[in-house]
């Protein structure tokens, strides 16, 4: 049986196929096609992926082993509930994007770069799809690396001279937290003396008494955090957003972050356990506690920002907050609101920076001041700004209601009732910072620029209202994401009291 | 084969869709149709005891939930609905349709909504839609009263959902039942009723926005918000006891400002909290006779109300002026119009034979039967303050009074039949209660015109007239009223706020004093604010990237000493 063969090798085809591409687009050189190849790519990523989450559901966990090399020793590929839904997560964000960033990119970049921008999004999403896959601590952080490095890279091509600056803070940034995921896994390997997670899992609830081992705890939820733009390790996030190309930012504000609360997730839930993240050492309390802040003080940067970009990228530190808060609970209601959320937010806010991708298409600006009037000139583009912005807020028959629901829900599980009203409180401030686009966009007269823009091109507005109408559609229609996201959380709390 | 599964609300949101693209004629049948259709579907195809309900995240959404309660106002909303669309027919603007399509479609959602959540949608919806009819003034003051209407129906909303959260919490259940003043979710959501219901303190929203929209879209607007929100609070607190006292502050207080207003559809706006705060009393008070009177009340209440808009509605259409003392002697060019003004006015002023009196007489028998005297002689007050400032003043500015020397036309047909339509309802509910009566949810045996009843009215009649013989002692009002001249307008209008302004100068030192000290408060919050979360704030620069660095160190640090602890 042919099939069955191709089944089997399909963890290793989720991370092999855009592998390979990246150079063959080099090759191909012609941008049209290198465009063409990435989209069949992701498409085809997709459809691996979709059935991955199929089998896995149907069979539970598959183990893959790399190279036929068997598990301690070899790197295992292990697929359960949790990353095949983060992968799905992944490759469909990329399946809209791809398509969507062909006429984006020609207007922003330079003829002959454009090539690279794909070969680079490609090795980036290989690097998102490898650490989401992997069951094996070392190569985590080497995928890692591949994404990082080709996202410093993507951010780089953006024609603001700004883009440097930040693509350069990033590295930074990126580089010291890799190095500490790097020094935490090597403080693993030195109490455990293996880097397979599944075994690990198994022999660190023997030394929990050992320093080495809640250190490996700090540098790795560091590192990490550094990845996921936790509080206040998030100041690389904004420059990087907001002068990086459209097509890019989507990209990556949609499932970067998305991939490394994977691997924060994996870590406290699978590697350590939850007994150890959240009963020996008070992650918990203190992943609340920066959420909370996270939340509440970039929600108000956001409301004062001019350019909208910058401001949804804050925004974007504000919902990684929701996510954290649901992390930081430490019960299966937490966690399966966290990752409705990781779901939820990469829907939501590609379909924003998409439509603002859009306006900056026509006009070249995304300022408020260049903004005003835009509604009038661009009513589809800008009406899925709206709904995105109603999403964001969490209006119900929209994603954002169902994860802030369940987030909701969770504490007062807990009896945390300020907590709760924390979570209702942010969503007011994002109604604040929504509006004051809708209001500029709707209610004054036209700028310069917005009276001479037209209607975005298809090519761009089919994209966009296809995420939006998924942000309706996943808003309504729960069956998939609560159904997997609820077996994702009972994976990541066995163990747990 | 009728098909009974479909919700009320469908129908207007389909038609809704197909105005959109529909125009001319065709638009003009649908308008008319959808409200004819739909009543007739729920007349025949909804009996009580329906219930339909879609399966969203774990819960079970009740679109319909028929009882003879939600049904009564689902006939209310379709009478008025197709009231205000004859009265729209000529309204060529395709917004305006579409919204109030959408927004009397959202009304019935709320009203036949069986659980907290999916009245919450159709909550938000009719903010969201029903701001529109306002925006459509396109007018500065328009749009800025329109964004404060929509902030304040917003936040009654996030308020409503913040109160079914924690409802759901402790009950574990969603069902719109009673609900009950108890805990923070009764407060929350009694709150969110509260602002829908123009609650005292809570109703800024209704008179600034309501005079804003246009001639059409305030006869929409004036129909459903504040009905759904008196059948919120049916449903959900009835016989709440402090409900008696708010409902007689809200018949009080409006009085006084109708009676100095200037803009006439401000002044009906002040009136409507009037009534709402009979119907408020009567869903206080709780015994079947009053939630009888209280929905009664309202039925009527849109009827009358819608007309009395409609007929400022054709006078702000027809001579572009809206101001009382601008106004006068229209009688000569638009006596159609005059005439029934002039029946609307009647009914809210509780004539007997009018609508009004075959409703208002039931909370106000019901209130004395419950012992609340001395709020039975404020609601009495209250009435000879509606046929003051709105069975008078109303008519008499607009068509009356000193000639203004405006010379119009009569209003447009179509309006002058919207307008008969409700003087017939007017005056058929009011001589003929029976079949009124036969809708009512409770059993109740009542008859307005027996003895009692009508020896109530007369009592009424008597201190109306009391109280203008007390006003005149006290000089506060013009000697005869039927005759106020310019001169006399002048106490109106200046007299009576100067009265007002000393009594401010007296209060002025310690508001100020209060006013100041919030005013320094939240100044200082929003510098806090601004110097650290502003664009140039500590949180909003670009950091340095040793700095950057820096944090990551200390939250290093700081994690592996509370780790090692």
């Amino acid at each position: 049986m042919i099939s069955s063969a191709v089944t089997l090798q399909l963890p290793a085809l989720q991370v092999a196929l855009p592998l390979i591409s990246a150079p063959l687009g080099l090759l191909l050189r012609r941008h049209r096609l290198v465009w063409a190849l990435a989209v069949v790519v992701c498409w085809m990523s997709l459809a691996i992926s979709w059935l991955l989450l199929q089998q896995v559901l149907a069979e539970g966990t598959i183990s893959y082993a790399m190279g036929g090399w068997a598990a301690p020793w070899g790197i295992e590929y292990r697929i359960d509930a949790v990353n095949a839904y983060v992968a799905l997560i992944v490759t469909g964000i990329a399946s809209v994007v791809v398509p969507y960033a062909r006429r984006s990119v020609e207007q922003e970049i330079d003829e002959g770069r454009i090539t690279y921008f794909y070969v680079l999004l490609l090795l980036c999403f290989t690097g998102l799809l490898g650490m989401t896959v992997t069951g094996d601590a070392f190569n985590l952080f080497v995928f890692l690396e591949i994404s990082s490095l080709s996202t410093y890279a993507l951010i780089s091509l953006g024609r603001d001279r700004r883009a440097l600056t930040a693509a350069f803070q990033y590295l930074i940034m990126g580089t010291i937290g890799g190095t500490f995921v790097l020094i935490g896994v090597g403080f693993l390997y030195v109490v455990t003396g293996t880097l397979n997670m599944a075994d690990l899992a198994d022999r660190l609830p023997e030394v929990t008494q050992l320093r080495t081992l809640h250190t490996a705890f700090a540098f790795l939820v560091v590192g990490i955090g550094l990845k996921l733009a936790m509080f206040p390790l998030h100041l690389w996030l904004p420059n990087a957003y907001a002068y990086a190309p459209n097509a890019a930012t989507i990209f990556v504000a949609a499932t970067s972050t998305k991939v490394a609360v994977y691997a924060l997730l994996r870590y406290i839930g699978s590697v350590f356990g939850p007994v150890i993240s959240y009963e020996d050492v008070p992650f918990g309390e203190i992943a609340i506690i920066l959420a909370v802040i996270g939340l509440l003080s970039c929600s108000f940067v956001a409301i004062f920002q001019s350019n909208v970009k910058r401001m949804l990228a804050y925004s974007s530190v504000a919902q990684i907050g929701y996510i954290l808060m649901g992390i930081g609970l430490a019960s299966k209601t937490g966690l399966m609101a966290s990752l409705l959320h990781l779901f939820n937010h990469a829907l939501m806010k590609a379909g924003l920076f998409m439509a603002v991708g859009c306006m900056f298409y026509r006009i070249g600006s995304v300022r408020l001041d260049d903004l005003r009037g835009i509604g009038h000139s661009m009513p589809w583009t800008f009406a899925a700004f709206v709904l995105g912005g109603l999403s964001l807020i969490g209006v119900p028959l929209t994603v954002g209601f169902v994860s802030k629901w369940y987030l909701v829900l969770a504490y007062l599980e807990q009896d945390l009732w300020p907590l709760a009203f924390v979570i209702l409180f942010g969503s007011l401030l994002s109604v604040i910072y929504v509006w004051r686009v809708v209001e500029v966009a709707w209610f004054e007269s036209p700028s310069p620029r917005a009276a001479e823009a037209r209607e975005a091109p298809l090519a761009m507005l089919v994209p966009t209202w296809i995420l939006l109408l998924a942000n309706v559609f996943f808003g309504v229609q729960t069956e998939l994401t609560v159904g997997v996201a609820g077996l994702a959380a009972q994976i990541l709390t066995e163990g747990l009291r | 084969m009728w098909m009974s599964e479909l919700p009320p609300f469908v129908i207007f949101f389909v038609a809704a869709l197909l105005a959109l693209a529909a125009r001319g004629w065709l638009r003009a049948v649908m308008m008319l149709a959808t409200p004819i259709v739909g009543g007739l579907h729920l007349w025949f195809g909804i009996p009580v005891g329906t219930l339909l309900s879609v399966p969203l995240l774990e819960f079970e959404l009740v679109l319909v939930r028929a009882d003879r309660l939600s049904l009564l106002f689902g006939y209310m909303f379709h009478i008025a609905a197709l009231i205000a669309m004859i009265f729209a027919l000529h309204v060529r603007e395709r917004t305006q349709t579409v919204a109030g399509l959408l927004y009397a479609g959202s009304a019935l959602g709320a009203v036949f909504a069986g659980d907290l959540i999916t009245l919450f949608i159709f909550w938000e919806l009719l903010a969201i839609t029903s701001v529109f009819l306002i925006w459509a003034r396109k007018t500065e003051r328009a749009m800025r009263a329109g964004q404060r209407y929509l902030i304040i129906q917003v936040t009654s909303g996030v308020l409503l959902l913040a109160g079914a959260l924690v409802h759901y919490h402790k009950n574990d259940s969603l069902a719109f039942d009673y609900i009950g003043l108890e805990g923070i979710s009764g407060t929350l959501i009694f709150i969110a009723f509260g602002i829908k219901c123009a609650f005292p303190f809570l109703h800024n929203w209704l008179t600034d926005a309501y005079p804003e929209a246009t001639p059409t879209g305030t006869v929409f607007l004036s129909a459903f918000t504040t009905k759904v929100a008196v059948y919120s609070l049916a449903r959900g607190f009835p016989g709440t006891d402090i409900l008696v006292y708010i409902g007689a502050a809200m018949t009080c207080f409006p009085i006084f400002y109708a009676v100095i207003e200037n803009d006439l559809r401000r002044v009906l706006a002040y009136s409507m909290i009037n009534q709402i705060g009979f119907m408020v009393c009567g869903v206080g008070i709780g015994t079947a006779l009053a939630l009888n009177g209280a929905v009664s009340h309202a039925f009527n209440d849109v009827i009358f109300k819608g007309l009395l808009f409609m007929s400022m509605g054709a006078v702000l259409y027809r001579t572009g002026e809206i101001r009382g003392s601008h106004l006068g002697g229209l009688y000569k060019t638009m006596p159609k119009t005059a005439i029934l003004c002039i029946v609307g006015a009647s009914s809210i002023s509780a004539f007997p034979l009018f609508s009004g009196f075959v409703s208002k007489s039931m909370v106000m028998t019901a209130m004395i039967e419950e012992g609340y005297d001395y709020l039975w002689l404020m609601l009495l007050f209250a009435s000879a303050g509606v046929f003051h400032h709105a069975g008078i003043k109303i008519p008499y500015f607009a068509f009356f009074a000193h000639d203004s020397g405006i010379r119009t036309q009569e209003a447009p047909r179509n309006m002058l039949i919207a307008m008969s339509l409700a003087a017939v309802l007017c005056i058929f509910i009011g001589s003929q209660p029976q079949y009124l009566y036969g809708l009512l949810p409770w059993e109740v045996d009542y008859w307005p015109y027996d003895t009692t009843h009508v020896l109530a009215q007369l009592q009424l009649l008597f201190f109306s007239a009391l109280a203008f013989v007390w006003l005149n002692k006290a000089g506060l009002y013009p000697p005869e009223l039927p005759s106020v001249n310019i001169d006399a307008e002048w106490l109106y209008r200046r007299l009576l706020p100067a009265g007002l302004r000393t009594t401010e100068r007296g209060l002025m030192p310690a508001w100020q004093g209060f006013n100041a000290a919030l005013s320094r408060q939240v100044n200082a919050l929003t510098d806090f604010l601004l110097r650290h979360h502003g664009p140039s704030g500590t949180m909003a620069r670009t950091w340095p990237t040793g700095s950057m660095a820096l944090w990551v160190a200390v939250l290093l640090a700081v994690m592996v000493l509370v780790y090692y602890i």
